[in-house]
């Protein structure tokens, strides 16, 4: 990507809310911050917006690099940017990390002004729907009534659908990527696998390591090594690692004889040293608790009936995480419901994370969707 | 045998126009191998339908995107699983049912769908292709533009094939449409006429 098609330097802004939340669980939070990010300009009567979710462990952090040296930009600056699919000369995109999540908003890791201490076990379990109800704060707080669209992949796919939910009058469009109108038992138990991970970590201390100096390191380590397997196709592994070595011969022993085992070691130990356990398993728990379709008999075309928004489902075929026949059941709700969608299944290699990959075809789809998005 | 891209359209316009003559304002309409959209836009511009187009091809989804046309990515052949019983009011099979392997099955399928089915073909039995093959080639016309090399139709038939097709499963006909070059065909359809327009229901319905 050329420089010109960057958002640039970009900062991050925190917005505080003094309004208690009251959580599907019935929890109450007293108070909570956002940590946001915006690309682009709010147009005089507001209607350019484009709120991006993101998934399992994303942040706020779209697009754009925090200085000049920083090596990486955020996680979606392929597809953000002047000229790019979500054109930032003409819209105004946020980003916005989830309540309970590890990266500025308030979360497990955060302190509790009731006791001084951080959050850790006590930060209550959040849904889809609670991401939903704090965005929409955000919303008010940048003087957003409706949103021109809201997007997102996997579990970010999944609150685009619930915005169109909780607030159908605030939402025009929801591109819905690599999502799934809930988890499969085979979605769940992967994810129970990576939280057991977690909670048997000897210095995961019930989720109250932080006052122990410790990181349960192992535990987030092997979830991440079991989440990357997921993600990615058996062609994908095959074509990238296939059964290369790491070194010119095998040495018989546990170390890191394969490609692989490298990648997933890597991948595992950056994700450790950067991301908290429990934010980890309250994610993964909003990913395992969302079901719109719960409250009505597990009819998910009654479940999108309230729905006023547009429609793009996108899938990609070799997901098998979040799998193309999941999205159908989408567009098939939607159908039901005679809502205007249109549904792009998508041949790509890359399985569940392909949805993070800058395809030509996948992002001229996007971007010709949202050129008609006013 | 290249016919200027002006009268192909205004012909085009009269082939979509004969088609918007039997379906209802407000309609719920599924086109099956709907292409970039363009009768699903005439119908909605012409009568307010609500319209969905089912296709496979990602250059044709990504033009209906472009469009504003309701598109749904899929492999007709694997049928309508994903759809209601007779949840629409018309579905479409327009010049697409000449390239489907499952003949048979596709049109049970949209029997089931819609409360009404049309399907349009080109007349394999028109004569400039019966020419064609008595001098000794494969026709290639306006509705028929392919090479018999490239060509993605598989199942060519002509009127009189289609009718025993319909007789010989209980499709009940209600009406029948033969056009050349967009104006309606009364003699000798199966030797003038170049494209095909059938409307019909399950006979159940």
């Amino acid at each position: 990507m050329s420089e010109s098609s960057s958002v640039g330097v970009v900062s991050p802004k925190t917005a505080h809310f003094s309004e208690p939340l009251t959580l599907k669980s019935g929890a109450v939070l007293p108070a909570f911050d956002l940590i946001y990010e915006t690309y682009g300009k709010l147009n005089a009567d507001s209607s350019n917006a484009i709120l991006v979710c993101h998934a399992l462990s994303g942040t706020h952090h779209l697009a754009g690099k925090y200085s000049e040296e920083d090596k990486y930009p955020g996680w979606w600056d392929n597809i953000i940017g002047p000229g790019k699919p979500l054109d930032t000369d003409r819209f105004f995109i946020i980003g916005v990390n989830n309540l309970g999540g590890c990266h500025g908003s308030t979360g497990p890791m955060s302190i509790n002004p009731a006791t001084n201490q951080p959050w850790g076990s006590s930060f209550p379990v959040v849904t889809v729907e609670d991401w939903v109800a704090a965005q929409a704060r955000l919303a008010n707080h940048l003087g957003i009534n409706a949103f021109a669209a809201v997007m997102g992949g996997s579990l970010g796919g999944m609150q685009a659908l619930q915005w169109t939910l909780s607030y159908p009058a605030r939402v025009r469009h929801a591109l819905v990527i690599a999502a799934a109108p809930n988890l499969t038992a085979q979605n769940i138990a992967f994810n129970e696998v990576a939280r057991q991970a977690i909670l048997t970590d000897p210095e995961f201390y019930g989720g109250d390591f932080y006052a122990h100096d410790v990181v349960p390191r192992r535990g987030l380590r092997l979830a991440r090594m079991l989440g990357h397997i997921t993600y990615l196709s058996d062609d994908a592994m095959g074509e990238k690692f296939g059964r290369k070595l790491k070194h010119d011969e095998v040495e018989y022993s546990f170390d890191v004889e394969f490609e692989m085992e490298s990648y997933l070691r890597y991948q595992g130990d950056k994700f450790a040293g950067e991301f908290d356990a429990n934010t980890y398993l309250r994610m993964t728990r909003a990913l395992d608790y969302f079901d719109p379709a719960l409250a009505f008999d597990g009819d998910l075309s009654a479940a999108l009936k309230v729905a006023q928004a547009e429609f793009l489902i996108v899938s990609f075929t070799s997901d098998w995480r979040f799998s193309p026949a999941r999205s159908r059941e989408i567009v098939k709700a939607l159908l039901e419901n005679e809502r205007r969608v249109s549904y792009a299944e998508l041949t790509a290699q890359h399985g569940h994370d392909a949805f993070l990959m800058p395809d030509d075809h996948y992002h001229a789809v996007i971007r010709a969707y949202l050129e008609r998005v006013a | 045998m290249s016919t200027p891209n002006f009268i192909q359209a205004a012909t085009e316009r009269r082939d979509f126009a004969a088609i918007a003559r039997w379906i209802a304002p407000k309609s719920k309409v599924l086109d099956l191998g709907c292409g970039d959209g363009s009768l699903l836009g005439y119908l909605r511009g012409a009568l307010d339908i609500t319209g969905y187009g089912i296709e496979k091809d990602d250059a044709n989804v990504l033009a209906c995107v472009k469009n504003g046309i309701n598109v749904i990515q899929m492999d007709l052949e694997a049928g309508l699983s994903g759809f209601e019983a007779q949840s629409f009011d018309v579905v479409i099979l327009s010049q697409t049912l000449q390239a489907v392997y499952h003949t048979e099955h596709i049109v049970q399928e949209m029997l089931r769908v819609g409360k009404e089915v049309i399907v349009t073909f080109p007349n394999f039995g028109y004569w400039k292709h019966r020419l064609s093959i008595v001098i000794g080639n494969m026709p290639v016309s306006r509705n028929l533009p392919y090479q018999w090399y490239d060509t993605p139709n598989v199942h060519m038939c002509t009127i009189h094939d289609f009718d025993d097709f319909c007789a010989g499963h209980s499709i009940h006909i209600r009406e029948r449409l033969i056009l050349t070059d967009g104006k309606p065909v009364n003699l000798l359809p199966n030797l003038l006429g170049s494209l095909a327009m059938y409307r019909f229901a399950n006979t159940l319905a």
